[in-house]
């Protein structure tokens, strides 16, 4: 089996999605742990616990949790409180889905990408990035 | 290298078999693209969890695919539901979206899926072979189909499910591949105390700690002294799965793959050993708490769905009690155990002690809880995670046997002697 590609589920062909980093803790299970009507987080052992990721660039080492995290993604989408991106460390089917299925079904573009430890780390929340449609993620301002 | 696909693979893919196939086939072939998989394999049975309502986008997914007549090719069941159909009354939600849940759940029956309606098919009298090739999804059942059962899934979300059942093919990938089943990480068991070893809160709370400390990587555990049976192995994949993005461990012993700590390794050196003490376990429990003092209004059970064998526990433990007047005791179990619990003569006694039998959906996912501003007490380190979210419900997580004394003395009653023998310090 080959390594998982850096983009998991491609972002729009318009040209880069550009947002707000939001650079979670720990992973967030997307089911039991946040809201589709709010944006917010609701996993009260979360440290990032009332954040809100609407539109943000979603940033996680790993996916968490629950299947139905794929539906609450897919939901998010249609009431417009899901994440510009999400960048990741390691695949996860869950996460992948909820994209996948919401440009198969709504034609919504919202890129998944994979970078590595390093460049995670580097991830800090309040930074502006772009991420292309090769799944480069560019930051844009540091402040 | 590429996803290599097959001609009727790709047959399909471009609409052969029309829209539903094709849109199933897209979802299947794009998550394969992710996971890296060089081709698709065939799969011999499904387990659904999209049936459970998170809003309307999932639901005009399956209408969608329902309306286009996709039919399940292999024996598909269904997760637990956000509705109990056989007790109805217990929804205290919106009706309007008990009305959505419930088109939900038609469509996938409509699909051919079976309406087991349970968190737990690995319970159900059919259940996948040893080396069978299957996609399931909820998290606590592909932990245990491949871990327990030797049957192999990759760590499904919603969606592909369906997807998976209706084309009959999955990505070759993760879970399904030998190389990836190995374990890379020990978890060592130190000295406990005999009350602990026995206790329901053992697997719970290590399984806790194993998948907050493991992430996606696959465990083994060392060092547990009597082989568990399957009520054990389900806590411990539920907690992990919950805690972390675990699709299947090893217990040293007594699941298929780890007769020895040696084979669960693949004859490697792990990347990592972890000794787990008394401590840490009674840390990771105090970490699920969150509720202080007494107070009691709820105690929930049965997530994952009770057994026959853990209701026979509980009936056991309850001794011909009944459950104090101001607390509320509900046990979620499918309606498949429920039917072999009635034939027992146990649902009768369990309901007229005080207890609420929940069938077809759980506590935490759907309001039938009657009290939610005071505390719940439960013995699964999975509805201590989530509920404090999903219901705004505080919670404390303790045994089982806790749980039932708790119940019936109307408050928190929580025996500390599992943890430091022979002494009190709590």
């Amino acid at each position: 089996m080959a390594e998982p590609p850096q983009v998991q589920v491609a972002g729009p062909s318009s040209g880069p999605v550009e947002g707000v980093v939001l650079h979670l803790d720990e992973p967030l299970s997307f089911w039991g742990g946040f809201d589709s009507a709010s944006g917010e987080i609701i996993d009260r052992h979360h440290p990032q616990l009332g954040r809100s990721v609407a539109g943000r660039v979603l940033v996680m080492r790993t996916g968490r949790g629950s299947s139905s995290g794929s539906s609450v993604l897919l939901e998010a989408v249609r009431c417009g409180t899901a994440p510009a991106a999400i960048v990741m460390v390691e695949a996860d089917a869950i996460v992948a889905l909820g994209a996948i299925v919401a440009d198969e079904f709504y034609g919504v573009a919202l890129p998944v990408v994979l970078v590595s430890e390093a460049e995670l780390a580097g991830l800090c929340t309040g930074i502006r990035v772009g991420i292309d449609r090769d799944g480069t993620v560019r930051t844009i301002n540091a402040d | 290298m590429a996803l290599h696909l097959t001609d009727e693979d790709a047959r399909r893919l471009d609409g052969g078999d029309g829209p539903a196939i094709r849109l199933a086939m897209r979802v299947v072939v794009r998550l394969a693209e992710a996971l890296g998989a060089e081709e698709l394999l065939d799969i011999s049975a499904a387990h659904v969890d999209s049936c459970m309502y998170h809003g309307r986008a999932p639901l005009e997914f399956a209408e969608r695919l329902a309306a286009d007549g996709a039919t399940v090719v292999v024996p598909t069941t269904l997760n637990a539901s956000s509705l109990d159909l056989l007790h109805p009354d217990l929804y205290r939600g919106d009706p309007e979206e008990g009305l959505l849940a419930r088109r939900l759940m038609d469509a996938y029956v409509g699909m051919g899926c079976r309406p087991t309606w349970t968190c737990a098919p690995y319970q159900l009298e059919e259940r996948p072979a040893f080396g069978e090739q299957i996609a399931w999804a909820e998290s606590n059942a592909i932990a245990f189909a491949n871990s327990v059962l030797g049957a192999r899934t990759d760590r499904y979300g919603d969606f592909v499910d369906i997807c998976a059942a209706v084309t009959g093919r999955a990505p070759a990938a993760g879970l399904h591949l030998d190389e990836n089943r190995l374990a890379t990480i020990v978890f060592r068991l130190g000295e406990l105390t005999p009350e602990l070893y026995t206790s329901s809160l053992l697997p719970q709370v290590l399984g806790t700690l194993v998948g907050s400390v493991v992430g996606n990587r696959v465990p083994v555990i060392d060092g547990v002294p009597d082989p568990p049976g399957e009520d054990w192995l389900k806590a411990l994949g539920s907690a992990a799965a919950s805690a972390g993005s675990v699709g299947m461990f090893h217990v040293v012993g007594a699941t298929p793959e780890a007769p020895t700590l040696e084979v669960a390794l693949g004859g490697r050196q792990p990347d990592e050993v972890v000794v787990v003490r008394s401590d840490d376990l009674r840390r990771t429990r105090d970490l699920l708490t969150t509720a202080v003092g007494s107070d009691l209004a709820t105690v929930s059970l049965g997530t994952p769905h009770y057994s026959v064998a853990e209701i026979g526990r509980f009936v056991e433990a309850l001794a011909g009690r009944n459950v104090h007047p101001a607390v509320d005791v509900y046990i979620s179990t499918g309606r498949g155990v429920l039917d072999e619990v009635e034939d027992r003569g146990w649902a009768e006694g369990l309901r007229s002690a005080g207890v609420t039998i929940v069938t077809d959906t759980c506590t935490y996912v759907t309001p039938i809880l009657r009290e939610t501003s005071r505390p719940a007490m439960t013995d699964s380190a999975k509805w201590a995670y989530y509920a404090p979210g999903n219901l705004g419900v505080d919670v404390v997580l303790a045994s089982t046997r806790e749980c039932v004394e708790s119940a019936v003395a109307g408050k928190v009653v929580l025996d500390d002697a599992i943890w430091t023998e022979g002494h009190f310090d709590g």
